[in-house]
C-alpha cells in the first residue's frame, strides 16, 4: 500500500504574481511522473499539501479544475516559512504535492439546481475550480442559474480577473464582483460581500450556496442567507484550520469530532450549527 | 486456541526462543523508574511492577521519527525529491506489556489506519512486526480505572499472548495465531490452573473501585458537553503543561518538521500536544483554540466524546491512570469525566 505521507514530485511550470500587494502568487505545477497525475484524481473543493523540501508543507485549496488537464493551479498567500520560500521559487524548480485531500463541494448532489457561489478574498481559489468545472460544456447543462458573488478589498486585490470577466461576458453566469470601497477607475459594485449578497438576493428555491471566505465574511454572510429564507442544509461552507498530516490523524484541525482535513473542508451550515466554532 | 502453561524455571528457554529473529523488550527497573528496555535474558525480567512510567506507544510512534529523506541539492539526481525511510528491519516482541497499554495500541489502530488515504505506513509497519505478550495485573493501582473504559486488568484485546502469574508458573492465554506460534511446544493448561487464573482476574477487577460513567456523555450532544460550566473550573487549575499527553498511551498528536544539514535533508514527525497555543494557530494569527480553557476541554472531549462518536464507541482512554499520577496540579481524569457525565 502507498505511503500517503510521501509527496508526488512536481515541477513548477509557471508562476504569476496575482495582486498589487504581491502577497498572492499563483503556481502551475506539472507532475514529473505521468502515473502520479493519474493517481491524483480530484474534484472541486479539495486541497493538497504543497511540499517544499527543507521547509515543510502547507495545505492549499486546489484552484485548477480537473477539466483543465493534469497540471495543478495553486494561489498561495505569503504568510509563513513555506509560503515565503515558495514565493521565491521559479519555473523549473522541483517541489512536491500530496493529495488530493478532503471532501469536495457537493456538485453531483446539486445537479438540476441553481448554484450561488460566494467568495471573499483569496478564498476564491477552490470556487474558481468550481466555476471552471460548472461552465465546462460537459457540465453546464446539468445546472440551472449560476450566480457568482466575489469581493476583495481593492480592484488590485481581485484574483483571476480575466476569467470572471469572460464568464460575465459569455452570459453563462450572473457575475457580481465587488470591492470594499470606491476606487479610481472601478465601475463595478462597491460594498462588502454580505451587503452585495443581500442586494443580489439569490432565491433559495431549488438552490445551493457554496461559500468560502475569511471567518468575518462567513459570519456576516450567513445571516443574510437566513433572512432570504435559505435553510441550513442548502448553505455549504468550506473551512480552513491549521493542518499537518492532512489525513485525519495528527489532531489539530478538528472542529468537534470532525476533522477539517478529512471530514471537510466542506460542511453544510446544518452540520456546523451543531459544532463548536473552533475555526 | 488452548491455553498453555509456562513454568517460571522455563522462562529462559521461552525468552531465548522469542529472541530468535526478534528484538525483545520488557519493563526494567532503571533507578526508581520502570522503563521499557531491551531484554537480554529471562534473568532480567521484572515481574513485580505496577506499570512502566511511560507508555509503550514510542515503539510504534516514536517521539521523534524520520519519515523521509531528500538530497538537499537541486542539481543532484532526484535532488529535493522525498524518499520514504526504510521499514523496520528486525521484528520485535514486547514482553510483559500491561493489558491497558495493549488495548491502547488497538484504539490507536482505529485512528492511524482507517482507509486507503488515512493509512499511516510508519505505524502499520511497526504494529505488523511486533508481537505483544501481556502480563495480567493481579494487583492494580488505586489510580487504575480500566474496568470502566472497555478494558480490564486481564483484558486480552490487542495482545498475542497474555501471561497470568500463578506463583511458580504462568497461565499463557493464547489470543492470536502469532501468539500460538510463540507458545508452541508449551504444555497445555489444566482445569485447576484455568480456575486459579479466573479467580485472580475476578479479584483484580474487584480491587478497581473508582471509575468513570459514560452513559450521559454518550447520550448528550456535543454542544451540551462543550458548553458545560465544568470547564471553567477545570481550566483554573490546568497549566497546559502537557504532562498528561506525554505519558498517555492513546495521545497521538504530532507535528511534522523539515530538517536540513548540508546536503542531507529529512522530514520528521515529533509528538505534539493539544495544550500548546501554537498547535492550532493559523498563519494569519487567528487561533480557533486560543484560550487555555479551549485546549484543556479539547483533550477531554477528544478522548471521551469525539473518538467514541467517530470510532464506533471506542473510548480514547484505557484507564491506565498515568495522568492521574503525574498531573502536577492533581487534575483527576475520573473526576472530570464524571462531571461531564453528571
Amino acid at each position: 500500500m502507498r505511503n500517503t505521507y510521501i509527496p508526488y514530485p512536481v515541477r513548477i511550470k509557471d508562476t504569476r504574481v496575482e495582486t498589487e500587494d504581491k502577497q498572492l502568487k499563483s503556481f502551475w505545477l506539472e507532475f514529473m511522473n505521468p502515473a502520479d497525475a493519474d493517481a491524483f484524481a480530484y474534484t472541486p473543493g479539495q486541497f493538497a499539501e504543497l511540499s517544499v523540501s527543507g521547509y515543510g508543507e502547507i495545505p492549499i485549496g486546489i484552484a485548477s479544475s480537473p477539466t483543465e488537464g493534469q497540471d495543478l493551479l495553486f494561489t498561495v498567500n505569503k504568510v509563513g516559512v513555506v509560503s515565503n520560500r515558495l514565493h521565491n521559487m521559479k519555473a523549473g524548480d522541483v517541489m512536491g504535492v500530496r493529495g488530493p485531500l478532503g471532501n469536495s463541494y457537493p456538485l453531483k448532489a446539486s445537479e438540476g439546481k441553481n448554484i450561488v457561489i460566494v467568495a471573499g478574498g483569496f478564498a476564491v481559489t477552490t470556487l474558481r475550480s468550481t466555476m471552471i468545472w460548472l461552465l465546462d460544456p460537459a457540465n453546464r447543462a446539468k445546472y440551472g442559474e449560476i450566480t457568482f458573488i466575489y469581493g476583495a478589498r481593492t480592484p488590485g486585490m481581485l484574483l483571476y480577473t480575466d476569467e470572471w470577466t469572460s464568464w460575465q461576458q459569455s452570459g453563462q453566469a450572473n457575475v457580481n464582483v465587488t470591492i470594499d470601497r470606491e476606487a479610481p477607475g472601478w465601475t463595478g459594485l462597491v460594498g462588502f460581500v454580505p451587503s452585495v449578497t443581500e442586494q443580489v438576493a439569490p432565491k433559495p428555491d431549488n438552490a445551493v450556496a457554496l461559500i468560502c471566505g475569511p471567518p468575518v465574511m462567513i459570519k456576516f454572510t450567513q445571516p443574510v442567507f437566513d433572512k432570504l429564507g435559505w435553510k441550513p442544509e442548502q448553505i455549504v461552507m468550506s473551512l480552513e484550520n491549521r493542518m499537518k498530516c492532512g489525513i485525519g490523524i495528527c489532531g489539530r484541525c478538528n472542529v468537534g469530532p470532525e476533522y477539517v482535513c478529512k471530514d471537510g473542508p466542506v460542511f453544510t451550515k446544518a452540520q456546523l450549527d451543531k459544532l463548536p466554532r473552533e475555526y | 486456541m488452548a491455553n498453555k502453561i509456562l513454568a517460571k524455571d522455563q522462562l529462559g528457554a521461552f525468552v531465548d526462543k522469542l529472541k530468535a529473529g526478534r528484538e525483545v523488550f520488557a519493563p526494567a527497573l532503571v533507578g526508581d523508574k520502570v522503563v521499557w528496555s531491551p531484554l537480554d535474558s529471562a534473568e532480567g525480567l521484572l515481574l513485580d511492577f505496577s506499570n512502566t512510567d511511560l507508555s509503550p506507544k514510542d515503539f510504534f510512534f516514536p517521539q521523534t521519527e524520520c519519515m523521509m529523506r531528500f538530497a538537499n541539492d537541486a542539481k543532484a539526481p532526484d535532488g529535493m525529491i522525498m524518499q520514504a525511510e526504510p521499514e523496520l528491519k528486525t521484528p520485535r516482541a514486547l514482553m510483559n506489556i500491561r493489558p491497558c497499554d495493549a488495548k491502547a495500541m488497538q484504539v490507536l489502530d482505529l485512528i492511524f489506519i482507517q482507509d486507503q488515504m488515512t493509512n499511516d505506513a510508519y505505524w502499520r509497519d511497526k504494529r505488523e512486526k511486533t508481537l505483544l505478550i501481556g502480563l495480567a495485573c493481579n494487583d492494580p493501582c488505586p489510580t487504575c480505572f480500566c474496568t470502566s473504559v472497555n478494558c480490564g486488568p486481564h483484558h486480552e484485546v490487542g495482545l498475542d499472548l497474555l501471561l497470568v502469574d500463578l506463583g511458580d508458573r504462568f497461565l499463557v492465554k493464547v489470543i492470536s495465531q502469532r501468539g500460538a506460534e510463540a507458545a508452541a511446544g508449551l504444555p497445555e493448561a489444566g482445569a485447576a490452573e484455568e480456575v486459579q487464573a479466573a479467580e485472580l482476574k475476578a479479584k483484580a477487577e474487584a480491587m478497581i473501585t473508582e471509575g468513570v460513567g459514560m452513559d450521559n456523555v454518550n447520550a448528550r450532544e456535543v454542544m451540551e458537553l462543550y458548553e458545560a460550566p465544568l470547564w471553567d473550573r477545570v481550566q483554573e487549575n490546568c497549566l497546559n503543561c502537557g504532562t498528561c499527553t506525554f505519558c498517555c498511551p492513546t495521545c497521538h498528536c504530532f507535528d511534522i518538521q523539515d530538517e536540513v544539514q548540508g546536503t542531507d535533508g529529512r522530514r520528521v514527525r515529533n509528538w505534539d500536544y493539544c495544550m500548546s497555543w501554537l498547535f492550532t494557530m493559523h498563519g494569519t494569527g487567528h487561533n480557533p483554540r486560543g484560550t487555555k480553557k479551549d485546549r484543556v476541554r479539547q483533550r477531554f472531549m477528544h478522548k471521551f466524546k469525539y473518538i467514541p462518536m467517530k470510532r464506533g464507541g471506542e473510548i480514547g482512554c484505557v484507564g491506565c491512570g498515568r495522568c492521574v499520577q503525574l498531573c502536577p496540579v492533581n487534575i483527576d481524569v475520573r473526576r472530570v469525566v464524571n462531571q461531564m457525565n453528571g
